[in-house]
């Protein structure tokens, strides 16, 4: 995919300037100048954009990185965090048609009768905050005066692939950016030997293999923005970033004078031809070098203490884990990598979830937690966002045969939970609220689009401002409707 | 944002858009308003001043003449009240200077509005007299020449021979020129050697190849369905027919309708019948988790949208929900549109996961092809289980009645011989069925659904009803038909009229032959799009094209013998900081090949390549795991398995394509993943690509094949190896002082896999080719190996010069 026009052609073209001139180290302040340089022929201001701060950032950036904790499949709020205590009184009895007034469902519970499941698992106040949280979640219970827990989020997007592919592109339709290529192709890099995007999928997961999403590798995807700014995808088995390793055979010193040849032979054909992009290459070849050193110092996980490996529980020990993912992406962030995306998928339980969910909630209770409680601990925490959250929710009233402690739930786009930490985002805190069903938002409505417009303004960015001209449209991760800054759960 | 970095680079480099108007120093010159104002009052204005309706602010209008007073727009502009300043501050849309003198002068000028540039029919220009320029027989030549005269520039001087045969070689069939090839045209000192080269490279079945593997990304073709389960999907005879297409120079336009409408013929071939599954491209969901009528909806969409980009240039799709912010589509338009392609006979929603449908890839309606040994050998299995089935049939009426007999029953030995034969005939009609190749198509359900206006593009608020049509500011279709057809439809399209399908086609066999269109935007030529940078050039050749019966072929030679292609690349870091992208052609274009390029260049250069056309898709080797972690449990295919034989070294337009996770090495290198359609793609430059080039395991087997062959020829010394090597691979021969660093390069590693012959040993006795003789000793082919491995790895070789 292209940019579309000449200026934004020269947009490209001003960063490679940039590039050249700075070396390989394009840093978010050469970047946030190309934001900069814009805004000062702007129109004067007139309260609309303000003063700019000093590092030409739209706002003053309250987190400089993003840990993603991508819940594939959607987990069941009512189960989790939006506890609805009287709800058991309603078990085994028709939702009022008032309640879902004729929400649209999938074509799995159309037409069926809608009986009330209240959740099994119990729920009590914890830490200063006295945050309700579920009892499936011992560890994050424990840092829950860090978590700021939405109950508000809404989507548009009823079935998993375009729910997915609306929260991480910010539309249902594939073909557009993901939020961590906007990150990158908006800031830039803030290392010299890593990618700015990563994505980790989990390997495995407990809750059950069936009613397991596909993933495509769009939701990391650059979209229209060029291929440079897509999620570079490690592998939890064989080379962690695909292509890494040296042939069979091809040993240092040899990988060495190849690449000391290479770049002399572009060299002289640079000097023939002239075309300065030859210099691009050649410092592109030298990462690539740096990055075989670089990935393996990244993953290689022996100079973490046990008690650090602790905190992130069992199964930190077994590749592909979600935990063992989480501690490499506090590895990740700490060596500037802006934005960390894990999928953890098996969320989907349509049937048997109290089973499954037990399972899922092992997988990434203590590795979440242990994950706040380590970056904290050096200070990370302040300037690095947490985000944790699937595509929808799951609906309050039963799929499949309902007990007291078997139960399924469908998909739900009216009201779902997520929780941030860190980055600029209150602790300790629930925001809005759901009906006495978890059916519908009855306080304070925060769209997809809303949240990913928050995230985008912790980092200084107007999500407004953030665009790229494609298809006749300044695309934007918000789209084009309306989307606000969810102001009351900022520090 | 966009608008200061021009303004920035403006400065920076001295090479704005408008730069015309400066050099040539005069204030003077009238404002075009296509060229200069449209651009600026589409980007800026037409949001709440345009085509739209329902967002229009004010009742303001500027997309049209007459309906503003145009004195209040420069006085807007200019204001110092934010109240009244235009762009109003809280749209985060400026003007920079530049841009309101610009409007100021078109409104000082008398404000002329212009149809858009494209939606008006190709003016009949012929090429500029250029004084002096008698020598420029053909007619490119001269508009280029005139547009850089204006700028201060010239033509560069020719390129070498050499690099003109790696040049219009890869250009034209995606493969480079063999050695032999080379020398053949290097000892051709006759007039015509490069007509004759192109006319040999026109024949070659390579280029139907490479032309097709543009067109698959325009409509994005793909071995999957792209949509929650990714299901396989089987439509390569699509594949194989758009490369015969372009191999037997099918014209364009009998190609378009072919893909619109081929169905509807009144007695198609099967060609234009398989052309018809251009229909069944989009993405598709299987059943069980959407609603269905959601899904239709979204199909069709995806099929109006994908005529939209292939075919007009257009974004029809932005007036799904309301009317186009910048072009003048209506929603009506749209759904009008919509009526043509909503009457699909068939299901929204892919089958289950039963029966032999589904592992063939197929959902009705499908064609099959069988060859004639099928077809007979079908023949003959349906009589023989016709002939079991009768035979049983006759043994249960014997039973039935030696039961009211009260015989007793002494035929089950039979019966179970007959049972599992039929079972036998069964299974292998089962497997020959499997081997027969189909292909989804398009067909028309008899009775025409009807179409509506979607409610703000919602598939449950249908609005008021609608008929086929095209969008009013288009010419009308000629069709007398009450109800008109997608063969209508298709005959409009390519209709001399209709000013956009062969300007939009011309534009992306240009943009094929020097990187960048004319038009920059191939996918869109709208209000938002890129005016041309040559638009008389551009009308020019589509006249041109109409009248030479859209012949492709003639097309492409004309271009590829003009003196503008035919440039030398070189010059100075000014000149391609100045214009990096080469719109104004002062030399010849210089840019990064496609992932496909580079990979079936690696295979042809190291004589890997295996020239089969037509067929399957294959799999060649990639990283293990890669759709595992993203696939579902039941996911057809779930688990990459790469194919054996010298099936994995087919040209990469054959490779397997996985919506949800193509080919690795192919889109670290900017290839679409086919889920949308995609004109043109992005030239990055990335770590990431460094990493394939140098470790991917195919160029490295590709390295040592090359290497062995070399050594193999005892008579030669290591140079004249290393000099077979480098111009196998760059098509050119090394200067001394590269030649000589190679040489020195060859040591180092020789002497480096001398000292550690186990890593000699590990690289070749895991390289697993065949073609690698146990006879070479190890320093030497694993340091010759390393060697090639460099050339493969320059820039030169991934980039066209």
């Amino acid at each position: 995919m292209t940019p579309n026009q000449p200026t934004d052609h020269r947009r490209g073209f001003l960063k490679d300037c940039l590039l050249r001139h700075c070396g390989m180290g394009l840093g978010a302040t050469a970047l946030a100048s190309v934001i900069s340089q814009s805004q000062s022929t702007a129109a004067p201001a007139s309260g609309g954009a303000g003063a700019l701060p000093g590092d030409g950032l739209h706002f003053p950036a309250r987190a400089k990185r993003v840990i993603f904790l991508f819940m594939a499949g959607a987990p069941s709020q009512i189960d989790l965090f939006d506890d609805k205590p009287d709800l058991h009184q309603q078990f085994g009895k028709p939702l009022p048609p008032s309640v879902s007034n004729g929400q649209r469902v999938t074509a799995m519970t159309k037409g069926k009768a809608q009986i009330v499941a209240p959740s099994m698992f119990s729920f009590a106040p914890q830490g200063q905050s006295g945050i309700q949280m579920s009892e499936l979640l011992p560890h994050l219970s424990n840092v829950a005066d860090d978590l700021c827990i939405i109950k508000s989020l809404n989507t548009d997007a009823i079935n998993h692939d375009p729910a997915k592919t609306l929260f991480c592109t910010g539309s249902q339709i594939p073909g557009k950016a993901s939020m961590g290529s906007w990150l990158s192709y908006g800031l830039g890099r803030m290392n010299e030997n890593l990618p700015d995007f990563v994505v980790m999928n989990s390997a495995y997961w407990t809750g059950g293999t069936g009613n397991v999403q596909a993933l495509y590798s769009r939701l990391w995807g650059s979209g229209f923005l060029p291929s440079k700014h897509q999620g570079v995808s490690f592998q939890p088995s064989g080379d962690p970033v695909l292509f890494l390793s040296n042939p069979p055979g091809v040993i240092k010193s040899s990988r060495r004078q190849m690449l000391d040849l290479v770049t002399e032979l572009n060299e002289q054909h640079l000097d023939a031809i002239g075309d300065p992009e030859i210099k691009t290459t050649i410092a592109q070849q030298q990462m690539a070098f740096r990055m075989q050193t670089s990935v393996p110092e990244l993953t290689d996980l022996s100079d973490e203490p046990e008690h650090v490996l602790a905190r992130y529980g069992p199964e930190v020990h077994k590749s592909g884990s979600f935990a063992r993912n989480c501690l490499l992406a506090r590895r990740m962030v700490e060596r500037g990598v802006r934005f960390v995306q894990l999928f953890h998928r098996g969320w989907d339980h349509h049937v048997g979830l109290p089973k499954k969910l037990r399972g899922q909630a092992y997988d990434v209770d203590q590795p979440s937690a242990g994950l706040i409680a380590d970056l904290k601990q050096r200070g990370l925490l302040d300037d690095t966002l947490i985000v944790f959250g699937g595509e929808f929710g799951r609906t309050t009233f039963c799929q499949g045969k309902l007990t007291p402690t078997n139960y399924g739930r469908d998909h739900h786009p009216r009201c779902f939970s997520v929780w941030m930490a860190g980055g600029g985002i209150k602790g300790g805190m629930t925001y809005g609220q759901t009906d006495e069903f978890s059916y519908n938002v009855v306080e304070n409505p925060v769209h997809v689009r809303d949240f990913n417009a928050t995230i985008l303004h912790q980092l200084g960015i107007d999500h407004k401002r953030l665009t790229f001209p494609f298809r006749g449209l300044d695309q934007r991760l918000t789209g084009v409707e309306e989307a606000h800054v969810v102001r009351q759960i900022l520090a | 944002m966009r608008r200061s970095c021009c303004l920035l680079l403006g400065v920076l480099t001295g090479l704005v858009w408008c730069g015309e108007a400066r050099s040539a120093g005069s204030d003077e010159r009238i404002v075009s308003f296509n060229q200069d104002v449209r651009p600026i009052l589409s980007d800026t204005c037409f949001f709440c001043h345009g085509p739209d309706e329902e967002d229009r602010q004010a009742d303001v209008r500027l997309d049209v003449a007459g309906h503003v007073d145009l004195d209040e727009l420069v006085a807007r502009i200019t204001s110092d009240d934010p109240d009244l300043l235009m762009p109003p501050p809280d749209s985060h849309k400026t003007l920079s200077p530049d841009q309101i003198e610009t409007l100021t002068r078109w409104v000082d000028q008398g404000a002329r509005y212009e149809k858009h540039w494209s939606f008006a029919p190709p003016a009949d220009v012929a090429p500029p007299a250029i004084p002096g320029g008698q020598e420029l027989s053909n007619g490119i030549d001269r508009f280029v020449v005139a547009a850089l005269d204006k700028r201060g520039m010239t033509l560069n001087e020719a390129a070498d021979k050499r690099t003109l045969i790696r040049r219009v070689t890869m250009d034209l069939t995606g493969l480079p020129p063999t050695r032999e090839q080379i020398h053949a045209f290097l000892d051709d000192d006759s007039p015509q050697a490069y007509e004759n080269l192109v006319d040999r490279l026109l024949e070659s079945p390579h280029y139907g190849e490479h032309r097709a593997r543009y067109w698959l990304d325009l409509v994005r073709f793909a071995d999957t369905n792209g949509l929650h389960h990714d299901h396989y999907r089987e439509m390569t005879p699509y594949r194989d027919w758009v490369i015969r297409a372009f191999n037997d120079n099918l014209p364009m336009d009998e190609f378009t309708i072919a893909q619109i409408a081929g169905d509807l013929f009144e007695q198609p071939s099967t060609d234009q019948l398989i052309a018809s599954g251009f229909n069944r491209l989009h993405l598709i969901i299987d059943r069980g988790t959407a609603l269905p009528e959601e899904s239709f909806m979204r199909n069709v969409v995806d099929r109006v949208s994908a005529v939209g980009t292939a075919f007009l240039g257009l974004t029809l799709e932005c007036a799904v929900c309301h009317d186009h912010k910048y072009d003048p589509i209506t929603q009506r338009d749209f759904y009008q549109f919509y009526a043509f392609f909503n009457n699909f006979d068939g299901e929204p929603e892919t089958g289950g996961r039963r029966g032999l449908d589904f592992k063939r890839g197929l959902q009705p309606p499908y064609l099959e092809l069988p060859s004639e040994d099928q077809q007979q050998e079908l023949a003959r299995l349906n009589r023989q289980i016709a002939e079991v089935q009768s035979s049983l049939k006759q043994l249960e009426q014997a039973a039935k009645a030696g039961e009211q007999a009260s015989k007793s029953n002494d035929d089950q030995p039979t019966r179970k011989q007959l049972d599992d034969e039929l079972k036998r005939l069964q299974a292998a009609r089962d497997q020959l069925i499997e081997s027969i190749p189909a292909t989804l198509i398009m067909k028309e359900r008899a009775e025409i659904r009807p179409a509506h206006i979607l409610v703000r593009g919602n598939y449950d608020q249908p609005g008021e009803a609608v008929q086929r049509d095209t969008p009013r500011f288009l010419p009308p279709m000629k069709s007398d038909r009450s109800i008109k057809t997608r063969m209508d439809l298709a005959q409009w399209l390519v209709d001399p009229d209709n000013p956009l399908t062969a300007r939009v086609a011309v534009n992306r066999f240009w943009q094929q032959l020097f990187g960048v269109g004319i038009v920059k935007t191939s996918e869109d030529f709208g209000a938002q799009g890129e005016p041309p940078s040559h638009p008389e050039l551009l009308d020019y050749l589509t006249n041109q094209f109409i009248e030479s019966g859209w012949n492709v072929k003639a097309l492409l030679r004309r271009i590829v013998l003009s003196q503008t292609y035919r440039q030398s690349s070189t010059a100075t870091p000014q000149q391609y900081i100045a214009d990096p992208e080469n719109r104004w052609l002062a030399r010849g274009s210089r840019y990064r090949y496609d992932a496909e390029v580079i990979r079936d260049q690696v295979l042809a250069v190291s004589g890997l390549l295996n020239p089969t056309l037509y067929g399957r898709s294959v799999k060649p080797p990639q990283p293990e795991g890669l759709w595992k972690i993203v696939a579902m449990p039941y996911s057809y295919p779930r688990v990459f398995e790469p194919d054996q034989g010298d099936k994995i070294y087919r040209r990469s337009v054959y490779s397997f394509w996985k919506r949800g996770l193509p080919p690795p090495q192919m889109t670290i290198f900017d290839a679409p993943t086919r889920e949308s359609c995609s004109a043109r793609r992005e030239r990055t430059n990335t770590p990431l690509q460094a990493l394939v080039l140098m470790n991917e395991q195919q160029y490295f087997t590709a390295a040592m094949t090359l290497a062995s062959q070399l050594l193999r020829q005892s008579e030669i010394s290591d140079q004249q190896r290393i000099e077979w090597a480098y111009e196998s691979i760059t098509s050119k021969i090394p200067s001394a002082s590269a030649m000589d660093r190679m040489i020195d390069a060859l040591k180092q590693f020789q002497s480096v896999y001398r000292d550690n012959p186990e890593a000699a040993e590990t690289m070749i006795s895991l390289a697993n080719s065949q073609s690698v003789s146990d006879r070479l000793p190890n320093a030497d082919l694993a340091a010759m190996t390393m060697l090639v491995h460099s050339l493969l790895n320059l820039d030169a070789t991934k980039t066209r010069e």
